[in-house]
């Protein structure tokens, strides 16, 4: 039943479906983000307790999320590499780890920018926000790793069990509002059944999430590809591409002299 | 349109410096990790395509080493150019041929 997917188990047909489909994917993101972005700067209703500061949100919330999305999802690939030796799987670990520190990095940035006009304070030691530090700290162990070492996958394999033994701070972070006093607020829109905010705030959020969920898809793609061929390069095919895609500027130079 | 001009809305209700620190740093961080990761793109391929042409010259060297009469230098070297190249034997083999 899920035999159609086994051609995409080979790094060259991976490698040209997912070039295949970035530009419509950066297309779309590129329209869910604008209209998401401008929507919650321009024509969102202010917060009738927070203000105008509550339109740090529109990132914070989403950039948060994707933070711990994107772990889930590494940690899903680092499991399938170790138990089948999958090697895209791989591939695409090390392609999220960098995405994911970014995400992580622009949440706690944004978390202190809201923090400090909110709470008085950019940063405080408490459960949220040190664990969404730890889950920086996650990212960039799991970088140095898949960086240490020249065979990628000893690389993978050591950053992957690091993966997996961080995903431990996944509910930690999640639930810490609930089990932990703290500062920062509960959940505002993933409460099963009714969101707690009006629709106008709602639908610009929706926006947005989708812009940076899409966005992350597409810089996933780009790096994974980067990934697929780095760890192809004896492969004739990549060989092949590799020349091919240089030959332009060879022949320039070439001429030049 | 929640706002009545447009310094009103740069001014962001008085909350500019922080609403523009997230949505600057934010933007910022975004556009490095997408130039980034295209530049790194471009960058394995180049070098991909270096080692190959890096490659090809030696083997064309050798060629020509073995039909010159400094062939007998070493002759099994020949067999173990199948595939990735191993590097260093070739690169030896050539800094002998310029020694000599």
């Amino acid at each position: 039943m899920w035999k159609w997917l086994h051609p995409y188990a080979n790094p060259e047909v991976s490698y040209h479906f997912v070039g295949k489909i970035l530009p419509w994917l950066s297309a779309l993101t590129a329209i869910c983000l604008s209209i998401g972005v401008v929507w919650a700067l321009a024509f969102a209703p202010a917060d009738y307790q927070q203000g105008d500061s509550f339109r740090i949100f529109y990132i914070h919330v989403p950039a948060a999320s994707l933070s711990m999305g994107i772990y889930f999802g590494m940690a899903i690939a680092a499991f399938t590499s170790m138990v089948w030796q999958f090697k895209l799987a791989d591939a695409s670990a090390a392609a999220m780890a960098p995405v994911g520190a970014v995400f992580t990095a622009i949440a706690l940035i944004t978390g202190a920018a809201w923090g400090k006009p909110m709470w008085g304070t950019w940063w405080i030691w408490d459960a949220r926000l040190t664990s969404e530090l730890i889950l920086l700290f996650l990212y960039l162990g799991i970088i140095a790793l898949h960086n240490a070492f020249e065979d990628k996958n000893l690389a993978g394999k050591a950053a992957g069990i690091l993966t997996l033994v961080g995903v431990i701070n996944l509910p930690i972070i999640k639930y810490s509002v609930e089990w932990w006093n703290t500062l920062h607020q509960g959940a505002t829109v993933s409460k099963l059944g009714k969101p707690s905010m009006s629709a106008d705030m709602l639908w610009p959020f929706l926006f947005c999430f989708l812009g940076f969920a899409l966005l992350v898809a597409v810089i996933i793609c780009i790096r994974f590809r980067s990934e697929i061929l780095a760890r192809n390069s004896i492969r004739p095919w990549v060989r092949k591409l590799a020349l091919t895609q240089t030959s332009l500027v060879q022949h320039v130079t070439v001429e030049n002299k | 349109m929640q706002f009545e001009s447009f310094s009103d809305f740069i001014a962001m209700g008085g909350y500019a410096f922080y609403v523009w620190l997230s949505f600057g740093v934010s933007t910022a961080l975004i556009l490095t990790l997408i130039l980034s990761s295209i530049f790194g793109h471009k960058q394995v391929i180049k070098n991909i395509a270096i080692r190959v042409q890096r490659e090809d010259r030696l083997r064309k060297v050798r060629k020509q080493n073995k039909n010159s009469t400094l062939s007998n230098v070493a002759p099994d070297i020949t067999s173990d150019l199948s595939d990735n190249a191993s590097s260093n034997t070739l690169t030896n083999e050539l800094s002998k041929k310029e020694v000599q």
